[in-house]
């Protein structure tokens, strides 16, 4: 027998009713991971912040000390990631969306390969470098965790850099190559400047990723005690020395590692939010 | 010829010239992205030989661990992988596609685009901060109150029971899988979230206009239109799971151990990698994490490739 059809609307409704709910309480189990971990580190960490974070080099075990050693290398070579990865990134992004339409096959390959580079795990770019570069010249450096850092921004900033330039109306690339002006002064005197919030976004995300990494610079740049102004030595970065305080027995050194966790949480933080505040804020501003 | 005439063929030598090397220069630049992914391959392949040569297949299949005898089996860190990743996508799917639900269908306007920031800002997060707070306040919270409850409720059950019994250490499979889980949900479900977005209001309203509830059109309408880039999703978010290193090394307690129980500690590729590698004090050492490193980017590489590949197929139909 057919069931009566009030009965059947009240189960469908019900079966829909249930899926709501259960999507609304799916939505507040993964916020209530973010303020939970976000509580527990910015909580932690202005406990054990001070002015010593910035000024005293990290200690040995039992004694006080800071970060100052591991935020000056954690700086140098994500910069040195950037001025490798953001440059060639861009010219990369550039060729997929300027110069390579009559190779189409060719373009895909390229980006299909870049996709999955942007998820690659981390500890992998390491571990190639290490082969490449940290075996040869024999010994780990800041230069070496630099080189990693740059091939985990070259993806992103490749992506943004090509999304963006493909935004750009074609009118502009028609009016200017009209005007007789060749290709590349278009791309860097148009396209580029038109592009540019676009791209700058591309480099801030980049920059907030590799300001935590930690896995590709454990066997690159390794890790310093001391205060080290030769980047072509073993160099402490902020994650690094997280990693090492937080799994030793050190009540001290669990102290400073939430004063590094805090540090690290508010640079990526504002950096993402910052990156794409500022984007949203030019689409407004170039529709308007 | 006039001298105008002149310059003017000279200037455009010139340029052409000049449009050639920049052509060339990015073509160079492009090319880098490929030999990245490439000389990291075959790099640790170069790099993992000695491993692979020693022990062929053996490597992959035996559970031996033993720096002092020189003797390396990958079984341990491989089951590791697999079983935490597991355990992840279990958490995360349901639970993505729920928060896809919330954002897509349930949550007025004005509450979406910021739920849905709030939720990529787990993405922003770094692993070692994941890392952290999964040693110093998640694996107190799993055995004081999670994993005594799954002793006493989950244990004594037939067939699954092993899975659930054992020490409430804290540390150890099930933990580590529960963090990977929220690691991913903020890929997944975003990923979720857009395609859900690009299928046609015309469809959607035409199940409307026949009767259906919200659900029913999720489910009937929605889900199968967007079911390859949901399933690209999903591996998008599997291979994440896979290649994640850090949080994994603090929770999942560093121990070469194969056990039933996903209470235990255990070992994954990338924690055992992370642990000892700077501690590898022969050549076979060192080259059998590589050969590990090469494993475990063999199989993120296949998982996000088929993910690209899905997700790519939703794109061209949609004539993008």
């Amino acid at each position: 027998m057919q069931q009566s059809a009030p009965r059947l609307i009240l189960k469908r409704r019900a079966r829909n009713l249930g899926s709501k709910v259960l999507g609304t309480a799916a939505t507040l189990f993964g916020l209530s991971w973010l303020v939970w971990i976000l509580a527990v580190t910015l909580f932690n960490g202005a406990r054990a912040l001070g002015l010593h974070i910035f000024t005293d080099i990290t200690p040995p075990p039992g004694a006080a000390g800071g970060l100052a050693n591991a935020l000056f290398g954690s700086a140098v070579m994500s910069l040195l990631g950037i001025a490798i990865g953001a440059p060639l990134g861009i010219a990369a992004g550039t060729y997929l969306s300027e110069f390579a339409e009559r190779r189409p096959i060719w373009r895909e390959t390229i980006r299909f390969v870049n996709d999955i580079l942007l998820s690659a795990p981390s500890i992998v770019l390491g571990l190639f470098v290490y082969t490449i570069y940290v075996r040869q010249v024999g010994h780990f450096s800041g230069i070496a965790g630099g080189i990693a850092l740059s091939l985990i921004v070259l993806p992103v900033v490749v992506r943004t850099t090509d999304e963006t330039l493909r935004l750009v109306p074609n009118m502009m690339r028609e009016a200017a190559l009209s005007l007789g002006i060749p290709r590349w002064k278009v791309t860097v005197q148009v396209l580029y400047r038109a592009a540019a919030p676009g791209i700058l976004t591309g480099v801030l995300l980049g920059l907030a990723r590799i300001t935590g990494e930690t896995a590709p610079l454990l066997f690159t740049a390794l890790n310093n005690q001391f205060w080290n102004n030769n980047i072509d030595g073993p160099t402490a970065s902020v994650p690094v020395v997280i990693f090492q305080f937080a799994m030793s027995p050190y009540d001290a050194w669990h102290s400073l590692a939430w004063a590094g966790a805090f540090v690290v949480t508010m640079v990526v933080l504002l950096l993402s939010v910052g990156a794409r505040t500022f984007l949203l804020k030019n689409r407004i501003d170039s529709n308007g | 010829m006039n001298a105008d005439a002149v310059e003017a063929r000279d200037r455009t030598a010139v340029e052409t010239r000049q449009d050639t090397l920049f052509r060339f220069v990015l073509f160079g630049a492009a090319s880098v992205v490929l030999f990245v992914l490439a000389g990291a391959a075959l790099s640790m392949l170069w790099g993992g030989r000695l491993a692979f040569q020693t022990f062929g297949w053996h490597f992959i299949f035996s559970s031996d661990w033993d720096p002092v005898g020189k003797h390396f089996g990958a079984l341990v860190p491989i089951y590791g992988t697999l079983a935490s990743s597991a355990i992840a996508m279990v958490i995360a799917v349901p639970v993505s596609f729920g928060i896809a639900l919330f954002l897509t269908e349930i949550a007025p306007g004005w509450l979406q685009a910021p739920i849905a920031a709030a939720i990529e800002l787990l993405a922003g997060i770094p692993s070692i901060i994941y890392g952290m707070w999964g040693l110093f306040s998640f694996v107190p919270f799993m055995s004081e109150h999670v994993l005594p409850w799954i002793n006493d409720h989950l244990g004594p059950l037939p067939w699954i029971g092993v899975l659930f019994s054992g020490p409430p250490l804290g540390i150890g499979m099930l933990t580590a899988g529960i963090v990977l889980g929220i690691m991913v949900i903020p890929f997944i479900s975003s990923v979720m979230r857009d395609v859900f977005r690009t299928v046609p209001a015309s469809l959607k309203e035409s199940a409307y206009a026949l009767g259906s509830t919200t659900w029913e059109v999720v489910w009937k309408v929605v889900l199968p239109y967007t079911r390859s880039a949901v399933v690209g999703g999903i591996f998008l978010g599997l291979g994440r799971a896979l290649g994640e290193t850090m949080a994994v090394t603090f929770v999942l307690g560093n121990a070469h151990q194969l056990s039933a129980s996903l209470l235990m500690p255990g070992n994954s590729i990338a924690a055992t990698i992370a642990n000892e590698f700077t501690e590898a004090d022969s050549d076979l050492y060192l080259s059998s994490l590589i050969a590990l490193g090469f494993l475990l980017f063999v199989v993120t590489l296949i998982v996000l490739a088929c993910a690209r590949l899905m997700l790519h197929n939703l794109a061209r139909r949609e004539g993008r």
